[in-house]
């Protein structure tokens, strides 16, 4: 396997506003060191608006307050980004498009890493075909091996799940905790499910603000049957339509 | 073969219209040459009208691919540079004021009468909807791919080769459509202003020489020329963005 850097964890405090209207008073989240850490909430509470500034791609928010990692260094270089839509290059074939971060850097490409990521998401027969003649869940697994390709530290999840369908989602989140272990990874997701299944720390994000859930006790990833998994998914719920 | 058909079946009834109207009004043949007399013309100076056409066809060619080259790079360099936008498309925009046809003469003026005005002419004319086309479409770049290039700190001139130029092909491929019509008639004024050779000069000299019938033989093959073009343009660009795809 491939060399991975140690993974920090990230603390994120403060408020938002894009052009004067607040998105979110007063969050403080912390994502853990080389855990999943689920975000979970409607949509339109600002939870993208948080990945977005700690991807590094909020320019046009106003965010007054504080992202630190652990290690102190800078967040810039070391995240990799996956989100609900592939963003796929459709003029590219499976492989270049796994590539494309190290093409747009202009580095020399690790095509050892590429086939091996390739193999390991189940695309080895398909490597030289377009993204128009995959499938949906095969486009997001290409998604899934470019983002590690990248080899970097902390990963950022946009509901990259969620336009799947029961089945495929729930291959896809083993596969993903298998190969995003031991990395810093923050999930936004709006399925309660999803959250029970993956979260080590789980937070639900409402107008109100931001309340942390203890997740259930076994490791991830959880079977989505498991008594506790069931008993947290129905309290993510609730407190999904009863807070404020 | 019904496409075959459809276009046989309305070029019959333009040609039967054309005919039953020369009859009934009688005009004469300096005025409206009958189908009949033009298809005559034309096969009877087959080699005078090949001539001329060939002369515009290397005209209108020369001039479209320098004018597609020239609004390619001219497109890709305002999408790269903010500055550049803020000088050059102010320039480009009023010199879309200046009637074309009123450059020509003055292209005569400095280039004289061969090949080049005429080139020139034809390059200015689609110099602007390609240009327009192609950086519209760099300017459109789907926004997420664009975080991603960033998330993955990308280089902005590789984030054009990679991915604003591939996403603007489709863009691109409709500004060379529209070029491929428009570069014919910027040749065509380049001629009439001042040539010796070439389909539009043909024309004016047969029109002087009251061959109507042989102006109209011109003028036939010019369209069918100006439609060959289109309909090869538009099936290379629609293979390039299929092929892109898929």
């Amino acid at each position: 396997m491939m060399q991975v850097p140690p993974s920090p964890e990230i603390q994120f405090v403060g408020d938002a506003s894009i052009s004067g209207m607040s998105v979110f008073q007063q969050v403080e989240m912390t994502v853990g060191a080389g855990q999943w850490t689920c975000l979970l909430g409607q949509s339109g509470v600002g939870k993208t608006t948080i990945l977005r500034l700690l991807a590094g791609l909020g320019s046009y928010v106003d965010h007054n307050g504080e992202i630190i990692a652990s290690d102190g260094q800078q967040l810039a270089g070391r995240i990799s980004l996956m989100a609900q839509s592939d963003n796929l290059m459709p003029w590219l074939d499976v492989f270049d498009n796994i590539v494309i971060g190290s093409r747009l850097r202009g580095d020399a490409v690790d095509s050892t890493l590429a086939k091996d990521l390739i193999e390991q998401v189940g695309l080895s027969s398909h490597s030289h075909k377009k993204p128009n003649a995959l499938s949906g869940g095969q486009r997001q697994r290409v998604a899934l091996a470019r983002t590690l390709m990248e080899s970097r530290p902390i990963v950022l999840l946009d509901e990259p799940f969620s336009a799947l369908d029961a089945r495929i989602r729930a291959e896809m989140q083993e596969l993903a905790a298998r190969l995003f272990a031991g990395k810093t990874v923050c999930l936004i997701t709006h399925d309660p499910g999803e959250a029970a299944r993956l979260g080590e720390v789980i937070y639900v994000m409402s107008t109100s603000g931001l309340r942390q859930i203890n997740p259930p006790s076994s490791s991830v990833i959880r079977p989505y049957d498991a008594p506790d998994v069931l008993a947290c998914q129905g309290q993510l719920l609730r407190l999904l339509r009863e807070m404020p | 073969m019904i496409r075959v058909l459809r276009i046989a079946a309305v070029t019959g009834v333009i040609l039967l219209l054309w005919h039953m109207l020369v009859v009934m009004t009688g005009l004469p043949a300096f005025i409206l040459p009958s189908p009949m007399r033009v298809a005559t013309a034309l096969f009877s100076n087959l080699e005078l009208i090949g001539h001329h056409a060939t002369v515009t066809i290397a005209e209108v060619l020369i001039g479209l691919c320098l004018g597609a080259v020239l609004g390619v790079v001219t497109a890709i360099s305002l999408a790269l540079s903010p500055v550049s936008r803020l000088v050059v498309r102010p320039m480009m925009v009023i010199s879309q004021a200046l009637p074309v046809f009123a450059l020509a003469p003055v292209l005569t003026l400095w280039l004289g009468y061969g090949l080049w005005p005429k080139i020139i002419m034809a390059l200015l004319i689609i110099y602007f909807p390609v240009t327009s086309a192609f950086f519209d479409g760099l300017m459109q770049t789907p926004r997420g791919m664009l975080d991603m290039a960033n998330v993955m700190q990308g280089k902005s001139w590789q984030i054009m080769r990679y991915i604003r130029i591939p996403s603007a092909i489709p863009a691109l491929a409709s500004g060379l459509r529209l070029a491929a019509v428009y570069a014919p008639i910027g040749a065509i004024i380049g001629e009439w202003v001042g040539a010796s050779q070439g389909l539009g000069y043909l024309m004016l000299l047969a029109n002087g020489r009251a061959k109507i019938d042989l102006m109209f033989a011109a003028l036939i093959v010019l369209a069918l020329l100006t439609l060959l073009l289109h309909g090869s343009v538009d099936r290379l660009c629609s293979y390039v963005v299929k092929r892109q795809q898929t």
